[in-house]
């Protein structure tokens, strides 16, 4: 057969890691390259480099070492019944493909997975071993994030984490019963014990940096994991709940949700309809409430729908809002920052804002509006100086003058 | 003496500032402005090459020669660190009013030193505006700075880029570039001035024009594939794109060509994409004979295509046993019935020994067209794949949601993928039922064709084995008095 060129294989490998949500390139260690021998720096804040038409960030090069695959995941495009061309990189190509576009600021640095080879071990001794090259070799500095293969040796994850910026385990599905179901080969006790294990290893080497200025960092961007949605019937409550026992147990950075999307050569016992991805969209925004908003996940779970899932036209926050509304109006001048942040349109910017400017002067609601996105929104739920909203937060059809609008569409 | 005595009353004052970056000129400038108590409305900031405003030619002499000195026991200028950091960036900005603004906040700020705090004021709100764009700007060049190699006469690569940014940022940004490639030799050209690191030294250089930076590098071409590939067409959202990336960034960046043919495209690869998906939201089959037209025109997976006809399944519409094999073969398919070929006979052998009645039973297969590749003039028989399987088992689904057996007899490895949707192992498997989940037990054994391709000790082990397992099924069938 003839070798396939780098390009081809580029175009395999990077087209079976698109279904991996997480592209994020933030909150790492600072570091440079000055006084170094490569090149690469990261400062705190990530950098989007460039978006695909999907509306995607791209921050990271985004491969896989090979989509070669012994495992037969159901939702997954490169599990071993499927069709889909197979291709893979030796770990010098990934190096020097990710240098490549480094030198050309295309990129923040790596995310590399990979379909199970041989064995558990093998693969991820071949991650290991492009960090390696990349950090020991080549001095390089940029951010690298490594997925971690659950069925690996403990020690060669251990290894992982000391040349990744952020390793990952993915989880998959939301509940034992669909992991089974469409991961027969993957076991939520496993998956759960490595995150744990990485959990101890993250802390103990924070804390070793207290003591020693030189002990080695581990990850120090932390670790994700990502769930699927809609390709089993969990429906949103489940969801919320499993996140939110991850960022309890496991201390994760992030959780991701990716909406299960038709791939190429999907399997037969995969669903039904792809979901909204709205319904995605509608995750992540509850994801912020539990982790910015001090919401509980069970005061989340209470916004949902008799289904179970949140409400696909409106935001978990003004629903929250709409079936609590004798906790409103708030009164921007008075209230405590818990009860402002609450309130449907105001983020924790334009609450910080409130807060400030409220020392200075009492607030009306042209203030509110100048500290705000939109005032609209927000009116029926606060109270300001010259601004009471009366009746309006008791209408029934509240909800109607809130949601935005559906389009008509033009007579054709 | 006071610092009225140092200004004439009434006079309008212009600044003229060396650059238009030059934040440490204005504040210098400024600091001495408000010590001689010099109002706002009496100052005008010029940038190189700006007019000012109307009042700046106003006065005898331009320049800031004409500038008061300040007094001896003028009192110390102060303001927020919030308002010096603010204005750090907001003086990058290109609006022209910039640097009266950060004056009149400064001025305001000797009577109020915590305005900042109050965010609902305007001109702070302005500021802030003004220092977000600059940022917003600046993360834009750390993002879309686009690098072309170029080799130098001695060897070492040099790597070349043209931006365009919208403020004054491009000597404030060069550490950043200088932090992250502190090892490479580059060059940063943009109609604002120009930067050049050579590894050590950073130096500054005059505007510079497009047609100064390389055209083209191979490496775009990989770049290119990487951005069409990693690109999702089922999630085509494109003003979220637009947002982050608006069309103004699109020209410097080599990525940016190939968007239109990406959205244009997008659709049709969706839909091929969701083709596959489609087939389970059809209606489920209401009886056995519409799951005989319907495998006849499924053209779901590549073996349809191979010129064969479908092969139902046959048997009693409430048969209690149904038999699944792999797929038709070409007796079946000459046929257009299933288990009539030799593998067909030799189960039917073993059936009547183990006391079991053919024509009581449901015959079907995992897959319903007979799959094949020509070897001369004989069609030889192929296994289907997994894919194929799992396609054909919406029918083989249906089949079993209308018949309902009790117990389901797979023979070979495809049949118990098409009823589990797993792969198992026969030889493990073999001998104990597993449970379905419509309460039907699932009863595993070899392909009769197995046997037909054993010679000697192998298919005497084998067959007895084979006949063993239909005798269990046998006594299955009478405990539970089917």
């Amino acid at each position: 057969m003839v070798q396939k060129t780098l390009q081809q294989r580029l175009e395999t490998l990077a087209d079976a890691a698109k279904y991996d949500a997480s592209c994020a390139s933030s909150g790492t260690a600072k570091k440079n390259s000055l006084g170094g021998k490569g090149i690469g720096s990261t400062e705190g804040m990530g950098i989007c480099h460039a978006y695909a038409p999907d509306g995607r960030c791209i921050s990271l090069l985004k491969i896989l070492l090979t989509n070669h695959c012994i495992f037969d995941c159901h939702y997954c495009i490169n599990r071993k019944s499927s069709n889909v061309e197979r291709a893979r990189f030796t770990p010098q190509e990934v190096v020097d493909l990710t240098l490549n576009f480094y030198r050309r600021n295309y990129i923040e640095g790596l995310f590399l997975s990979s379909g199970i080879v041989k064995s558990a071990n093998h693969t991820m001794e071949q991650l290991v071993e492009v960090a390696r090259i990349l950090r020991e070799e080549h001095d390089f500095r940029g951010y690298i994030h490594l997925k971690t293969i659950p069925e690996a040796d403990a020690e060669i994850i251990h290894q992982a984490g000391l040349y990744a910026d952020r390793v990952s385990i993915n989880v998959e599905l939301p509940t034992r019963a669909g992991l089974t179901r469409l991961a027969p080969d993957k076991d939520e006790n496993q998956i759960e014990g490595a995150m744990g294990r990485t959990k101890t290893r993250i802390i103990e080497a924070k804390d070793e940096r207290k003591r020693f200025r030189h002990a080695p960092r581990f990850a120090p961007a932390g670790q994700s994991t990502q769930m699927i949605v809609g390709a089993d019937d969990a429906n949103d409550t489940a969801i919320i709940s499993k996140a939110s026992r991850l960022y309890g147990a496991f201390g994760l950075r992030r959780v991701y949700y990716s909406a299960f999307s038709p791939i190429p050569d999907a399997s037969a016992v995969l669903p039904l309809k792809r979901p909204p991805l709205l319904r995605e969209h509608r995750l992540y925004q509850s994801d912020w409430l539990m982790r910015f908003y001090g919401f509980a996940p069970g005061e989340v779970a209470d916004a949902t729908e008799a289904d179970g899932n949140l409400p696909l036209d409106i935001d978990p926050k003004l629903a929250w809002a709409l079936k609590f509304r004798e906790s409103f109006p708030v009164d921007v001048n008075r209230a405590a920052k818990e009860q402002l942040l609450r309130v449907p349109g105001l983020g924790t910017t334009a609450v910080g804002r409130i807060l400030a400017a409220r020392r200075h002067r009492t607030l009306r609601l042209d203030d509110v509006a100048r500290l705000t996105a939109s005032i609209a929104k927000v009116r029926p739920f606060i109270c300001a100086l010259d601004w009471r909203p009366t009746l309006l937060t008791d209408r029934a059809d509240l909800r109607r003058l809130l949601a935005p609008r559906v389009e008509q569409l033009e007579l054709f | 003496m006071t610092a009225m005595q140092n200004v004439s009353l009434g006079a309008h004052y212009a600044v003229h500032l060396p650059a238009p970056d030059d934040f440490a000129f204005w504040r210098e400038r400024a600091r001495g402005l408000i010590q001689c108590d010099v109002p706002p409305d009496r100052v005008s900031w010029i940038e190189p090459g700006g007019t000012g405003d109307l009042f700046a030619s106003d006065g005898p002499s331009r320049g800031d020669k004409r500038l008061p000195s300040p007094p001896a026991d003028a009192p110390a200028v102060r303001a927020s660190q919030r308002f010096l950091t603010l204005a750090r960036s907001a003086g990058l900005h290109s609006d022209p009013a910039r640097f009266g603004l950060l004056y009149r906040v400064l001025w305001r700020l000797q009577r109020s030193p915590r305005m900042m705090e109050d965010k609902a004021d305007p001109d702070v709100r302005r500021i802030e505006e003004l220092a977000k764009s600059v940022r917003r700007d600046a993360h834009k060049m750390h993002a879309f700075v686009r690098f072309r190699e170029v080799s130098e006469d001695n060897g070492t690569p040099h790597f070349v880029a043209w931006f365009e940014p919208d403020h004054h940022i491009v000597r404030a940004e060069a550490a950043f570039f200088m932090r992250r490639f502190a090892n490479m030799r580059w060059s940063i050209l943009t109609p604002r001035g120009s930067m050049h690191w050579d590894g050590e030294v950073m130096r500054e250089g005059p505007p510079a024009r497009r047609e100064d930076a390389p055209g083209d590098d191979p490496v775009e071409d990989l770049w290119r594939s990487y951005y069409a590939s990693i690109f999702n067409p089922a999630r085509l959202k494109v003003g979220a794109m637009l947002s982050e990336m608006p069309r103004k960034y699109w020209k410097n960046l080599p990525e940016a060509q190939i968007i239109p043919q990406l959205i244009a495209g997008a659709q049709a690869r969706e839909a091929v994409m969701v083709a596959a998906g489609e087939r389970e939201e059809r209606a489920r089959p209401a009886s056995l004979a519409v799951v005989a037209q319907g495998v006849a025109a499924c053209r779901d997976c590549p073996i349809a295509d191979c010129g064969t006809r479908a092969v139902a399944g046959e048997g009693p519409g409430q048969a209690h046993l149904m038999i699944v094999g792999e797929q038709p073969g070409d007796q079946e398919d000459i046929a257009g019935r299933p288990f009539v070929g030799p593998a067909g006979q030799l189960l039917d052998r073993y059936l009547t020994s183990a006391g079991i009645d053919r024509s009581a039973a449901y015959l079907t297969n995992a897959v319903k067209h007979f799959k094949f590749t020509w070897k001369g003039k004989h069609r030889l028989h192929q296994s289907p794949q997994a894919k194929e399987i799992d396609t054909c088992r919406w029918w083989l689904d249906a089949e079993r949601a209308l018949v309902r057996p009790r117990i389901v007899l797979a023979l070979g490895a495809s049949a118990a993928r098409g009823v589990l949707g797993r792969t198992v192992s026969v030889s493990k498997a073999r001998g104990a039922p597993i449970m379905l989940d419509d309460g039907a037990e699932l009863w595993m054994t070899v392909h009769p064709s197995y046997l037909l391709r054993l010679d000697g000790a192998a298919r005497e082990t084998q067959a007895t084995l084979f006949a063993s397992d239909l005798a269990a099924v046998q006594g299955r069938m009478a405990d539970i008095g089917a």
